[in-house]
């Protein structure tokens, strides 16, 4: 004999339910808070150091920082003086809203205006999980191809942000072929409200306008 | 690889399910959006793995995928939305707004029963 049970539940509920109380949480303190998306190796954490040096007398920046093993980017985020909570995934490939929902205890919430959450180098799995941010910044590195929006299509579908960084590289003579063009043509058609900005996290090109952007993005969340 | 979250996930609702029903599960339905990025082979191979020497080993995963739906601003059809090729079928427009994904859930599981 057999029976079949209808159970009809969401399979990441638990994760769900934390990513609510954070995202609640977040709203409650009026911080914006947002979850960068990358590949391994794409200048995430470069970025963020940028970031956080340039922006220090405006915005207060906090990180919660993840990664599989090593807190070298950690380390390079703390030599800011950013407030900065390490989660060590232990060879898991995303971060979970309840890994989150812990560093944000052990974060100096009230002192921030912005919480950056550095997701593990991977550009499939941290898109299936919400954290309870506000927004999703995915980073794509020019070195990558200008193929990933069409390979890699849920993370630039969700995102608010692109940033497509190392655009130093395409003006030093070496060989990459990336169009700008395509990357932003194919991002559109998935996510026609994002917001695209090239930079270099090197030479700090293109930074002003990711500025200005996080500048407003602040503002709202805290209702000014 | 976030499907071994997923794995786990099931077997802890599966094996709960499994105690209030006094029975054994043989199968389970789950389905799944598109942007929920699951892997046929690797959600089973995962649950397959964790699921040994319990009461939820040799289940069969069955996993319906739920195309993302695209509207067209063109000429208003609603269409399973490419995610590798966007373009509506109907006008060819590119031109639309996405609509919400369906999430993913365990839908039904089968039990054997004495």
């Amino acid at each position: 004999m057999k029976k079949r049970v209808d159970v009809g539940k969401k399979i990441l509920i638990a994760n769900e339910e934390y990513a609510l109380k954070n995202s609640q949480f977040l709203a409650e303190q009026k911080k914006l808070c947002l979850n960068m998306i990358s590949s391994p190796g794409s200048g995430k954490t470069t970025i963020l150091v940028r970031t956080i040096s340039e922006l220090k007398d405006m915005i207060k920046i906090g990180v919660i920082e993840g990664d599989i093993q090593t807190d070298l980017d950690a380390e390079k985020i703390r030599a800011t003086k950013a407030a900065v909570v390490q989660i060590e995934t232990g060879g898991s490939c995303h971060l979970s809203a309840a890994q989150v929902s812990g560093a944000l205890e052990n974060l100096p919430v009230s002192d921030l205006d912005l919480i950056f959450i550095e997701n593990v180098g991977n550009l499939i799995c941290p898109s299936a999980f919400e954290l309870g941010e506000w927004g999703k910044i995915v980073v794509l590195s020019v070195a990558e191809g200008d193929d990933k929006p069409a390979k890699y299509p849920a993370i630039f579908a969700k995102s608010k942000v692109l940033l497509i960084n190392k655009i130093d590289l395409l003006e030093s003579g070496a060989q990459i072929d990336f169009c700008l063009e395509r990357v932003k043509a194919d991002t559109r058609k998935l996510n026609k409200g994002i917001e695209i900005f090239a930079i270099s996290a090197k030479t700090g090109a293109g930074f002003a306008s990711w500025y200005d952007w996080l500048k407003e993005s602040v503002k709202y969340i805290r209702g000014d | 690889m976030h499907e071994t979250m997923v794995a786990e996930s099931l077997l802890t609702t599966i094996s709960a399910e499994s105690i209030k029903q006094n029975a054994k599960p043989v199968s389970v339905k789950i389905s799944c959006g598109t942007l929920n990025a699951i892997n046929d082979e690797i959600l089973c191979f995962a649950f397959e793995a964790i699921a040994k020497g319990t009461p939820c080993e040799g289940m069969k995963l069955e996993i319906e995928h739920k195309p993302i739906q695209g509207k067209c601003k063109n000429c208003d059809e609603t269409f399973d939305f490419e995610l590798y090729r966007p373009k509506c079928p109907e006008c060819g427009g590119e031109e639309f707004d996405l609509l919400s994904d369906a999430p993913l859930m365990l839908e039904e599981i089968e039990f054997e029963t004495e």
